[in-house]
């Protein structure tokens, strides 16, 4: 028998009961919202700003004849960022293939390639071109960073394209790729979760998704009720984050600190 | 410095020259320097993967430690080139399936721990205007909580909702200033790496020809 089915003593972790229990509580949050979006009620998404400027830069690139290039980031299909990329990439791709518009799409990470040409390719097929679909323009450049960033800042200069898009994970190749795109006139919308790289975004992009938009943006665009359903849930555990904020420091202000400590992960 | 190095920093120092040069525009110099780090780090990333993945991940424990069930694994692997087939292209959606999901079930209690809970339980400070660092303490919960809201999809951002989604916004603004800051001082400082190993490189390069 495998050995690994044997590791009876570490199936739970009970100094991590609180990570269990809010986990489940938030499942239970995204399925009940998820049924709600499936029953048809209606779940307001407020504007995000960035987002609409992707349709107006698509736009944008149609009449310019130039195409658009979408960045995913340079990490692993298991960081949750390029999965939130990979979720975008699919509606960037159904609106490139409404439009006609060449979509490249430049890969670091070898398996990131497979996800992406598969979420290209659904995207032309909802938008009912699937023989629009060039598998040639989801590219693999290299893993290595830096030659990953010289390799799409070479790519901005001579195909040109009238848009950027970077969503995903990103790190010191932010600024190289961005302040590229800025010169060479493109529209630029960029998205991470990676603060300290947030700021480069902010100062070389026209729009930015901070944080948590990135991860909205999905649920934004596609309007699937299992996206709205899990964006919905996240709202409804940030305002309890923000409840117990204040009251986790109201007990503390007068000494208490079991509050606080449940929180702690040791 | 002998010839041997001569001729091995002077290639460093000239692909580091040839990739500066794009500050001025694009240029044949560039592309070159360009395309070879693109060749030869996609290269040397297939070796690494080759001699740190495969063969420690799998050939190791199948070949000679016996453990038979690392057959899922490398059945899942050999799935994905299915893509190279039109017809049989679907089969690779179990491998990503697979990954995806299970890179997304280890990667959400660790988010949850170590971006929620532990930045959670760290802002639950006491507040009063006793002393100075309860002061401050009373500003990074109003941060906190404003930039909470920021993010807070649900509600459009008007009236008092706006106004602390607002004060949320330049929050992160006076932090994303402090870490450009602070990133920049850092490029200068690689900047200045490059600089002084060119300059070096020139002053060995004349004590060699003369």
């Amino acid at each position: 028998m495998p050995s690994f089915l044997f590791y009876s003593s570490s199936w739970f972790d009970f100094n991590r009961i609180n990570v269990f229990i809010i986990l489940g509580a938030f499942f239970i949050f995204v399925i009940y919202f998820i049924w709600q979006a499936k029953a048809g009620k209606s779940l307001f998404v407020r504007r995000i700003a960035g987002l609409d400027a992707i349709e107006e830069a698509v736009g944008r690139a149609t009449e310019m004849g130039k195409p658009i290039l979408y960045i995913s980031g340079i990490e692993d299909m298991d960081n949750l960022q390029t999965v939130a990329s990979m979720i975008i990439l699919g509606n960037v791709a159904e609106m490139v293939a409404r439009y006609e518009v060449p979509l490249l799409v430049p890969i670091c990470v070898p398996f990131v390639v497979t996800v992406a040409e598969e979420s290209v390719k659904q995207g032309y097929m909802k938008a009912g071109k699937p023989e629009a679909y060039n598998p040639n323009n989801v590219r693999y450049l290299t893993q290595e960073q830096f030659a990953y960033a010289a390799g799409v800042n070479g790519i901005m200069l001579r195909e040109k394209p009238a848009a950027n898009f970077m969503f995903g994970s990103f790190y010191a190749e932010s600024l190289l790729m961005a302040e590229t795109g800025l010169s060479t006139g493109a529209i630029q919308v960029a998205g991470t979760a990676n603060i300290h790289q947030l700021p480069f975004f902010v100062v070389a992009c026209d729009f930015t998704l901070i944080g948590e938009e990135l991860f909205a943006a999905s649920a934004y665009l596609s309007r699937e009720p299992k996206l709205l359903g899990s964006l919905k849930a996240s709202d409804l555990a940030k305002f309890l984050i923000m409840i117990s904020l204040i009251v986790g420091a109201l007990l503390e202000t007068f000494g208490i600190t079991r509050f606080t400590s449940w929180f702690f992960v040791r | 410095m002998g010839t041997h190095d001569i001729i091995f920093n002077g290639i460093a120092a000239f692909l580091t020259l040839s990739i500066y040069t794009f500050l001025y525009k694009d240029n044949p110099f560039y592309k070159f320097a360009e395309h070879l780090v693109v060749g030869v780090s996609a290269g040397y990333f297939a070796v690494i993967l080759y001699y740190n993945g495969f063969v420690p991940k799998l050939i190791v424990p199948l070949w000679e430690q016996g453990k038979l069930y690392y057959i899922i694994p490398a059945v899942l692997g050999v799935m994905i080139w299915t893509r190279f087939s039109r017809k049989w292209s679907w089969i690779s959606r179990f491998s990503l399936a697979f990954y995806i999901g299970s890179g997304a079930g280890i990667a959400i209690p660790l988010y949850l721990q170590n971006f929620v809970l532990r930045q959670l339980s760290a802002s639950m400070l006491p507040v009063g205007i006793s002393t100075w660092p309860m002061i401050t303490n009373i500003l990074i919960i109003i941060g906190v909580f404003c930039a909470l809201t920021y993010f807070y999809f649900s509600k459009e951002h008007t009236g008092a909702f706006g106004a602390s989604a607002k004060i949320g916004i330049w929050t992160l603004m006076v932090g994303f200033g402090a870490g450009f800051g602070l990133t920049v001082m850092g490029r200068v400082s690689l900047l200045a790496e490059r600089v002084v190993f060119i300059r070096d490189y020139l002053n060995e390069l004349f004590r060699y020809l003369s």
